[in-house]
């Protein structure tokens, strides 16, 4: 099995964006990655009452454009993403499956009013890619506040938890990933 | 890993079961999912659950009839309703019927998360209390061991030797002679006492589950292993671990136990970490473990192990004379918790408990005065309220009430067992979380 994440971009995604996340996971998970080409997102997700994207047709749809050809499979996009229930998410993954998306509609400083930081901004998206991709491993959520797995129902968890797994996520995290490899 | 908690979802559509679903998962949850208010009562039937989130508008029957039913089943699950904005009023009626609270769809991820954890912290609560009410009576369990016989003042005063020590004992004796009040007694009178008492019995389990049991297992070890699982020794660490039914284990599992009782470490299933422990080891059994030796069923090495000290309880029938006054202690307890007035033993009544050979040892005469209290219509327990000794067959006396009918049975299970929950659970053939529900339910208390 190779070792190499694709990141994919749904719809326009600026490359630096692609580019960190790329970095992020290559540093904190000893795992290549590579960026592939952009895919539009299905107009069919699109829900015009809620003016979001249905995040499980997105992540269907990203499934149907990538064959399973890499070990796992993220995407990237800028869209504001939703599950029925729910008003909004961050990221959403397929719990020890192939995929996972991220948004970063609601990563940006100013969807909350706040000023531009990219810093911030990267920090955030650094922590939803990690969180997203531990899903796909089978990490649940953790009850470290401080680790990467706890659960980021507001942005304010996200920017409270560190880019980090915390010392049982980290083991578990690496136990699926050499069982998964092997 | 903490215990995982069951969430069943309750919902007509199934995008919104599949997104609740989804991110219930994600948090570790064991999720369930029905389509409909009758699916969600059959599988409250079916299993215990911790909180269900309950749908108010369902085609057939509605979220507010479901909440009544589910309840009637089941009145210690906590249920959130789920509804759009215009129902709100009918969410707070639900609320009014013994729902916990009501969400608006769709709802922000945090106020779920919030109104879940809030449940679970409350029966989190609920659960430690119990196991704190059965930490603080283990306290007094030694001076329920009752005996003024020459054998018992020996166990008394053995107990009271080895309990200061580190020195794993063998406990041995007939089937209801109370080996698990000794073990309870040796901890709760040692420097340990403060620490985890952990029991485990290990008769009744199959080889894997008891191997899963003693040793824990690390998640993904083996088809179904979906969590990480403490085992018992992990859990007694600084106390001590009593080890009942200690013949009945297999030679696969007496060789995995000799080595920790070496190595004090050990690894979990599927691990890669060895775990060091400071586990103390009481063990107990009714077979004869040299004639077991003799026959290759039990190692000797692990006999010795074990055998470091040995405790021998008499059997009821060689210490005859500790039986009115252990009657007496049984129809002082049975009398308070039935809020009846304490009988006398009729002297006629006396001569036949004195006479008769207790095979069931203690736990046998225990029944036999609860059920005399029962069914007595006398001013004294007389002769024929003592089941055991009647020529006729003996007629149940049963309520009429299926609730009390459960209650009543439960309790039996728990006495039986000396609240020993898991192996009350594996009788009633439920799981040890629907036992706590069940008693929080009845308000069952211990005797």
């Amino acid at each position: 099995m190779s070792r190499c994440v694709t990141i994919c971009p749904i719809g326009f995604v600026e490359q630096d964006i692609l580019e960190h996340v790329a970095q992020c996971i290559e540093r904190r998970c000893s795992l290549g990655c590579r960026i592939s080409l952009k895919i539009e997102p299905p107009r069919y997700a699109y829900n015009e009452n809620r003016g979001q994207y249905n995040s499980k047709l997105v992540l269907k749809y990203l499934l149907q454009c990538h064959p399973c050809d890499c070990f796992r499979l993220i995407g990237v996009t800028c869209l504001d993403l939703y599950v029925p229930i729910l008003k909004y998410v961050f990221g959403i993954a397929q719990m020890n499956g192939q995929c996972s998306i991220i948004s970063t509609h609601r990563l940006l400083p100013q969807f909350y009013g706040q000023p531009q930081n990219l810093d911030l901004f990267m920090a955030r998206l650094e922590k939803t890619a990690l969180h997203e991709l531990g899903h796909c491993l089978g990490l649940t959520h953790c009850r470290d506040r401080r680790c990467v797995m706890y659960s980021s129902a507001r942005i304010e968890d996200t920017d409270f938890k560190r880019p980090d797994f915390c010392p049982t996520c980290f083991e578990l995290f690496h136990w699926y990933l050499e069982r998964s490899l092997s | 890993m903490t215990k995982k908690f069951r969430i069943l979802v309750v919902d007509d559509e199934p995008a919104v079961r599949e997104s609740l679903e989804d991110w219930l998962l994600e948090d570790g949850y064991d999720v369930g999912v029905a389509a409909s208010g009758g699916d969600a009562i059959a599988m409250v039937q079916e299993k215990s659950w911790d909180v269900i989130l309950l749908d108010l508008k369902m085609p057939g029957m509605d979220g507010l009839e479901a909440l009544k039913r589910i309840k009637e089943v089941d009145s210690g699950v906590e249920i959130l309703m789920m509804t759009a904005y215009a129902t709100v009023d009918t969410a707070v009626q639900a609320m009014r019927q013994g729902a916990f609270h009501y969400l608006a769809k769709p709802f922000d991820p945090d106020e779920i998360e919030m109104e879940i954890k809030k449940i679970i912290a409350h029966k989190e609560l609920v659960l430690e209390n119990i196991l704190l009410r059965e930490k603080l009576e283990e306290k007094y369990e030694f001076e329920e061991i009752i005996g003024k016989s020459h054998a018992m003042q020996e166990v008394f005063e053995l107990i009271t030797q080895v309990a200061p020590t580190d020195s794993t004992v063998l406990i041995t004796g007939e089937s209801g002679t109370g080996k698990e009040l000794i073990a309870k007694a040796i901890h709760g009178n040692s420097p340990r006492c403060y620490m985890p008492f952990i029991v485990l019995s290990c008769g009744a389990l199959p080889d894997s589950l008891l191997e899963s049991e003693l040793f824990g297992y690390e998640k993904g070890a083996f088809t179904g292993a979906d969590h990480r699982k403490k085992g018992r020794f992990e859990m007694a660490d600084k106390g001590t671990l009593f080890l009942d039914e200690i013949g009945d284990i297999s030679l696969k599992t007496q060789v995995d136990l000799l080595r920790v009782l070496q190595q004090k470490e050990f690894n979990t299933l599927g691990g890669e970490e060895v775990i060091k422990v400071d586990v103390r080891i009481l063990a107990a059994t009714n077979r004869d473990l040299k004639r077991a030796i003799k026959e290759e069923r039990f190692r000797e090495d692990l006999y010795y192990r074990l055998n470091v000290i040995s405790i021998h309880v008499p059997p009821l029938r060689e210490r005859k004379e500790d039986i009115p006054l252990l009657a007496e202690e049984f129809i002082k307890k049975y009398s308070f918790e039935m809020n009846k007035e304490q009988l006398k033993i009729a002297p006629s009544a006396l001569k036949l408990l004195m006479e008769y050979d207790w095979p069931g040892n203690v736990r046998e005469l225990e029944n036999v005065i609860e059920r005399a209290l029962v069914i007595g219509q006398h001013k004294e327990i007389v002769a024929d309220d003592l089941p055991l000794f009647r020529k006729e067959p003996y007629v149940e006396v049963f309520p009429r009430s299926l609730k009390m009918m459960e209650k009543m049975h439960i309790e039996k299970i728990l006495g039986e067992n000396d609240w020993n929950i898991s192996r009350a659970a594996r009788e009633l053939d439920i799981d040890r979380q629907t036992l706590y529900n069940k008693i929080e339910k009845y308000k069952i208390k211990r005797g």
